[in-house]
Parts: structure tokens; C-alpha cells; sequence
């Protein structure tokens, strides 16, 4: 079963939870099991913070529109195909655990868009797709990294940190993937 | 190794570094790292690059912006942007760019000359093809 077929997000996060045998970071687990006292310390941050959170939560729904892509183009191999709805899951237990916080600080969660834009004319073969979404990884890693000093609430930052290892992992896969060099430097940026 | 082959290394080494001229500016390194958000040539969390010195903040038509942006009044050149890129988050407050800053001057330079590059890339001319 995969994730695309699933069609309740808890379902998915238990089922990718389950079967990666992966935890959320303890900061995570925090904010999703409900501890209002979080929330209460952000203090004049809390605004801020929440909108850190939904512009991470934009960034996570469009990922996740772009794995669908990649999987509906029938340009990927069945195995890459799968490492593809892999990443995609993850991205939901991103957006599913962001979307939950930005409810904890009181705001109001992004939705999905309607569509989006991307460039799906200029992706022809299954090397087209990998290095799109190698991009999209890369770019990912840079906005945590530019978010996680921001956070009023350092728990915050501890919880994007985590998200920012799992998309660093995910863009090496990807380099490796294409023939490139998987970890090009000593440091992201 | 004697001096006569330090100097060869060197000689070696400058002719390298000026025939490998760089077919990317460093500033499209630098651009990768706005890459989560935004494209040149269509709207993504962010809105889209192409055409950006010379526009009004806030202005691409169907973009979704928050209010501080399309009140600040900026005209995106050189000096806006280098301020606004320093620390988004400070200058901006309300912005949805929330994104620390760079705070290399002169990776903002060098990501500003792409920006102004950028416009002329054949995607930036595609756009300007488009009916609008």
C-alpha cells in the first residue's frame, strides 16, 4: 500500500510511522501530544512563530504536490517510484505535524492550492524528475536552515531541525541518484 | 619538493583558476537556496522572479501576499532588495519570507547580480511571451 492511496492523513502517519519503524523527535511528539504549555512560552513570539510554521507548511503541501507529480508521470522506475512515494510520505508527517502546531499556537493552518505551477513540460525522463526533486530538497534545507534561528519558542527550532535533517537525507538520495556527488560539502547553506 | 617545483605547482594552479572560467554566476549558487520557495518564471509559495528590479512589492498579479508586503511601498532594486535580504523577518515584519537573511554582503551582491542576469535567461523571455 502506498501513501498516495490512503485517504485520511492519520492513517498515513500511523502506516509511515509503523513501517519505517521511524519516531518523530521528542520536540515533535511534544507538540503533537498536545502540551498547551508550549504554546503559552512563546509569548509575543507566538505570531511569528506561526507564521514560520505556515510558510514551512506551504513549502511542505507544495512537496508533496510535486512527488505526485513525479509519481503520475510514468517516467519513474518501480523502484524509484517507490523511493519517490517514500519521500512523499514524509513530507505529509511534516505537513501533518506543522499543520497540528499552527492549531496548538492558535493560528489557522494553510490549505493545499488548487493547483500548482511547476514545470511539468520540461520533465521528460525519469533523470528530469529526480534532479526537480532534488532541487525542491535542496531549496527545503536552505528554508529550514533559514527558519530554525528564528523561532521564539526554541522547541520549535529543535522540531524544524529534525524535518531538516529528514530533507538533507532526502536531497542526498537524490544527487546519489542522478550521479552526483551526494554530500558535495562540509556544510549546507 | 624543491622551490623550482613549488613555483611550477603555483603557475600551474593560477592558469587553472583563470582558464576555468565559471559558466555560472556564483550568485546561482546562491539562488538554490531560494529555491524552496520560489522559481524565476512561475509562482510558487513565493512569487516569481523574472521581472523582479523595477517592480512594486506585493504587485504580481494573482499572488497571494501577506499585507506588510503589499504595503511596504518598495520598488525592488538593488538597495531595497540588499536591505530587505539582510534580515527579512526585521525589516519586513508580517512577511511570509521567513527566512533569516544573508548576512554576507557580498553573497547578497552576488545573488542580486543574478537576479538582474536572470531576467534575460530564456526562461525570464518564455514569461514575457506569455499573453497576459
Amino acid at each position: 500500500m502506498s501513501f498516495l492511496h490512503i485517504a485520511h492523513p492519520q492513517e498515513a502517519r500511523r502506516l509511515f510511522l509503523g513501517q519505517s519503524g521511524l519516531m518523530l523527535s521528542g520536540a515533535a511528539v511534544a507538540l503533537l501530544a498536545g502540551r498547551e504549555a508550549l504554546a503559552a512560552k512563546t509569548g509575543d513570539g507566538k505570531a511569528q512563530d506561526t507564521q514560520i510554521l505556515n510558510t514551512a507548511l506551504s513549502a511542505e503541501l507544495e512537496a508533496i504536490a510535486a512527488y505526485q507529480l513525479g509519481a503520475e508521470s510514468k517516467l519513474l522506475q518501480h523502484s524509484v517510484l517507490d523511493l519517490a512515494l517514500t519521500f512523499q510520505g514524509h513530507h505529509k508527517a511534516h505537513a501533518e505535524l506543522l499543520a497540528k502546531t499552527v492549531e496548538k499556537l492558535g493560528g489557522k493552518p494553510v490549505v493545499p492550492k488548487t493547483a500548482y505551477n511547476f514545470p511539468a513540460n520540461q520533465l521528460k525522463s525519469q533523470e528530469d524528475v529526480l534532479r526537480f526533486a532534488a532541487r525542491l530538497e535542496q531549496g527545503a534545507v536552505s528554508a529550514y536552515l533559514g527558519a530554525v534561528p528564528l523561532f521564539g519558542n526554541r522547541e520549535l527550532s529543535r522540531a524544524a531541525a529534525s524535518i531538516l535533517g529528514d530533507e538533507a537525507m532526502h536531497w542526498a538520495v537524490l544527487r546519489q541518484a542522478v550521479g552526483e556527488a551526494p554530500v558535495p560539502t562540509a556544510f549546507v547553506s | 619538493m624543491n622551490t623550482e617545483r613549488w613555483l611550477l605547482l603555483g603557475m600551474l594552479s593560477f592558469a587553472a583558476t583563470v582558464h576555468a572560467a565559471p559558466d555560472k554566476l556564483p550568485g546561482e549558487q546562491i539562488y538554490a537556496r531560494c529555491a524552496a520557495c520560489h522559481a524565476l518564471a512561475y509562482d510558487r509559495v513565493g512569487p516569481h522572479h523574472c521581472g523582479l528590479l523595477g517592480r512594486r512589492a506585493g504587485t504580481v498579479p494573482g499572488f497571494a501576499y501577506s499585507d506588510a508586503m503589499k504595503n511596504s511601498g518598495f520598488i525592488w532594486d538593488e538597495k531595497t532588495l540588499d536591505r530587505f535580504l539582510t534580515q527579512p523577518m526585521k525589516v519586513l515584519p508580517g512577511t511570509t519570507m521567513t527566512y533569516a537573511g544573508i548576512p554576507d554582503p557580498k553573497e547578497r551582491s552576488d545573488l542580486i547580480a543574478y537576479l538582474k542576469q536572470a531576467n534575460d535567461s530564456r526562461e525570464c523571455h518564455s514569461l514575457r511571451a506569455l499573453p497576459h
